[in-house]
């Protein structure tokens, strides 16, 4: 018994819990929508998406190297940030611009402020917002997004209206018109008319659920996104209060302020599943190292993100707010964490 | 009868690795040939040595004194001659002055001043002093004197005692084997201990986990009025004072208090037992139940062990146990155990187990904090381990006092459930060892 026995702080066992299997499960409940992204953009996405991952791992390892750390590859955290930057390209972005965002996230977002656990913002959001305000024809073009098989990019067949993707059409297609009734023809104001009930119909919730609308690869189908949400659910890597909060939050203010024609009049539905909300609520707020620690301090979170998604849908500058609004939440994350301090136990 | 499963808030779900010694009875090992008494047993004050090198001692000499009240005195543990009073490696990794006694073999014992059958007719006062004198203290490395908990300061009232019969530990079976095989003494126990509190309302507390333990301690107390039997939710550290407390009686211990701030006492089984043999036969602490177990021991059991023998020694009587690729050896459980820095170490007054784990031992794998919140959910006292950390690594000792880094019982749930393989309590505990003697300054 001439062993040399480890000695160390207890405890002794550990979780089999680790970075790299949340990590990993998260890119596998990333899958079914990176299939659906496929099958419904076809094989520019599959290439966006190859891309960017492949882009973001070797920019992980190169700047591990560069900076002599170990590399941490290994542990999918840059898998994760190259899907989710994809997910955020029209499926007509160039594949160098899935490039130069996975350089951006991983480099600059990530690995400037530390690496993993270190990073203020989620990285592939900071990416997104900055391919934004450099190429914005791209980003937020109007009508040269790509169709989906079998849907268009509105996901209305209605004459007359024009082709945009759902919150692009609600925003600057059919809510002016309403603003101000006399300023259009009639046959404009019975085009909005018919297409803003298109957007309440049964059929239309259905493109919405399986993906037949136009939009950014990862954020069309909200079949596809809840089925892997389930899974992260299930398995407790992601808290139900930050999808909750934010959801929830989005409907009740969509309900109250989001109908061209008045108060109370808002399509719910409509803006829970269209745009990124899904996506958004599920896979990014939901990033651990960029949301607040405290269960109540999620709450906070999630309805700040709601709140700042709302605003920006109708008001803002542009139809999606789900990137801003939890790019700002993330800036408040360290402050909400230090105001929701749990009350200890035995505490006053 | 069992109540509905009552539980604390927080916490976490080792594997309890406890089938492999749950069904083995307590066997008694022979005779340790050495015995190391470290004179530091418990907290309080020290000890003072009352033998000198080549003094013949028998089982039950006194050998060294207390020098105060929070303090209780050390008796051999087996006859034979004192070899030496010198520094000893003590489990902790320090080397402290320690009572090496060889043995003789022939374990003689001291006279035991014939105590009467009924041991009714004791005041209070003197059943305290009983278990003063047998040198009874609590569990874990720094056990706390035994009769210091039962006397409570005049102004306190104590309304509820709690049996702490949870074990859970993972792996630890000692106090679930004793709760079977003893539960006649294990209840007379409680009753004495009730009676020196005055108080009106017994709790006994098993982990759900522990069936037979729940029933045969309910077939003892039936439907007595004042004696609850309830099952507490298997859930690391419902045994932890606090924790129990809470569960219990929905109170909680103020910080920085003590559980007789809220009316509360808690002992645990072993102690317990102790309390019985020291008041009814007049007997000092001179044997502990040990579970001896984990995934390097061949032949896993719980045995009945003299204080004071070493390890090495223990682990070659334990037939078949001697492990071929031993890793580390824990005294204690996995989650709170100490581990030892060689197996030349004795088992101390409060040793329940010795978890000897095989190589290679888990690590922990040391990333960054990803900020999952998984310690915040699961800390028993709601602190935020990962904040604690991170401050104690940057010395922001004003920080950790901030986030109430005192009130940590080192419980080790937040580093079990970290995904990144933090080693949050080894920082935080030292954030608290900062904090207290920065205190301590500030007082002289
Ligand atoms: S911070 Fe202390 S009390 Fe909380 S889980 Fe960690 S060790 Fe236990
Ligand atoms: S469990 Fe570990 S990784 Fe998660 S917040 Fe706590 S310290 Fe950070």
């Amino acid at each position: 018994m001439a062993n040399i026995l480890h000695v160390s702080s207890s405890p002794h066992i550990y979780t089999r819990e680790s970075v790299q299997r949340i990590m990993l499960t998260v890119v596998i409940a990333l899958l079914p929508a990176a299939l659906g992204a496929v099958y419904l953009f076809g094989t520019r996405a599959l290439i966006l998406i190859l891309v960017a991952v492949a882009t973001a791992v070797g920019a992980e390892a190169l700047c591990q190297k560069i900076r002599g750390v170990p590399v941490t590859i290994r542990d999918y955290s840059a898998v994760v940030t190259g899907i989710l930057l994809a997910f955020n390209l029209p499926a007509n972005a160039p594949w160098w611009m899935a490039v130069i965002g996975s350089v951006f996230a991983i480099a600059i977002v990530k690995q400037l402020f530390g690496g993993i656990g270190y990073n203020i913002w989620n990285p592939a959001l900071v990416a997104r917002a900055f391919l934004l305000a450099s190429w914005p024809t791209t980003m937020v073009s109007n009508t040269d997004y790509p169709a989906p098989r079998g849907g268009t990019l509105s996901g209305l067949t209605l004459e007359g209206i024009t082709q945009a993707t759902p919150l692009q059409l609600i925003k600057n297609n059919i809510a002016p018109v309403f603003k101000q009734i006399s300023a259009y023809s009639a046959s404009e104001v019975e085009t909005a008319r018919k297409a803003l009930d298109g957007l309440a119909g049964a059929d239309y919730f259905g493109s919405l659920f399986w993906g037949r609308v136009g939009g950014v690869l990862g954020e069309t189908s909200a079949a596809l996104l809840i089925l892997g949400a389930v899974l992260l659910l299930v398995r407790g890597y992601i808290d139900w209060r930050v999808p909750a909060g934010y959801i929830a939050s989005v409907a009740v203010l969509a309900w109250i302020f989001g109908g061209p024609q008045g108060y109370f009049t808002g399509n719910v539905l409509f803006h829970v599943l269209s745009g990124g909300l899904l996506l958004g609520a599920f896979f990014m707020a939901t990033d651990m190292v960029t949301s607040p620690v405290t269960r109540q301090g999620k709450w906070i979170f999630a309805v700040g993100c709601g709140a700042l998604t709302m605003l920006i849908r109708l008001k803002g500058g542009y139809p999606e707010g789900v990137s801003y609004a939890i790019l700002l939440m993330n800036t408040a994350t360290p402050l909400i964490d230090s105001y929701t301090k749990p009350k200890i136990y035995g505490g006053s | 009868m069992f109540s509905t499963i009552a539980t604390f808030k927080g916490g976490v779900h080792p594997p309890e690795a406890k089938e492999a010694s749950r069904d083995k009875e307590i066997k008694t090992l022979e005779l340790p040939g050495k015995v190391v008494l470290h004179l530091q047993q418990h907290i309080g004050a020290p000890l003072e040595a009352v033998v000198e090198k080549g003094a013949e001692v028998k089982v039950g000499t006194l050998i060294a004194r207390p020098t105060g009240f929070v303090s209780v005195p050390l008796h051999a543990t087996i006859s034979g001659t004192v070899k030496a009073v010198e520094e000893c490696l003590h489990p902790a990794g320090l080397n402290m002055q320690a009572v090496v006694i060889e043995g003789n073999g022939k374990d003689e014992w001291e006279p035991v001043p014939a105590v009467a059958a009924d041991y009714s007719g004791l005041s209070v006062d003197e059943l305290r002093k009983r278990i003063q004198e047998a040198g009874i203290v609590g569990l874990g490395g720094a056990g706390f004197p035994t009769h210091v908990k039962l006397s409570p300061p005049a102004g306190k009232t104590i309304d509820t005692f709690i049996l702490n019969g949870a074990e859970c530990e993972p792996y630890l079976t000692a106090d679930f084997r004793q709760m079977l095989e003893r539960t006649a003494d294990l209840a007379a126990g409680i009753r004495i201990v009730r009676r020196i509190l005055g108080c009106g309302r017994v709790i006994l507390a098993v982990e759900d986990n522990k069936p037979e333990a729940l029933q045969a301690l309910a077939e003892k107390f039936g439907e007595e009025e004042g004696y609850k039997v309830t099952g507490v939710q298997t859930k690391y550290p419902q045994g932890g004072e606090k924790q129990l407390i809470e569960a219990l009686t929905g109170r909680q211990v103020p910080t920085g208090g003590l559980p007789m701030d809220v009316g509360c006492v808690v002992q645990n089984v072993s102690t317990v037992l102790s309390i019985y043999d020291a008041v009814s036969r007049n007997l000092p602490l001179i044997e502990k139940v040990v579970t001896l177990t984990g995934p390097a021991v061949r032949n896993p059991g719980n045995y009945r062990v003299r204080v004071g023998a070493l390890v090495e020694e223990l682990i070659t009587r334990v037939e078949g146990a001697v492990p071929g690729n031993l890793g580390k050896a824990i005294m204690g459980g996995p989650m709170m155990g100490l581990a030892l820095p060689s197996l030349d170490v004795p088992v101390l007054k409060g040793t329940n187990g010795l978890v000897l784990l095989e190589e290679p031992v888990p690590v922990s794998a040391h990333l960054p904090c990803i900020r999952c919140g998984s310690c915040v959910d699961t800390c028993p006292i709601r602190l935020m381990p990962c904040e604690l950390a991170l401050f104690a690594e940057n010395d922001r000792w004003d920080k950790c006092r901030e986030y109430f880094v005192k009130d940590c019982i080192e419980c080790g749930s937040c580093s079990y459930t970290c995904p990144a393989g933090r080693n949050l309590v080894q920082l935080i505990r030292f954030g608290k060892y900062k904090v207290i003697s920065e205190d301590q300054r500030k007082k002289k």
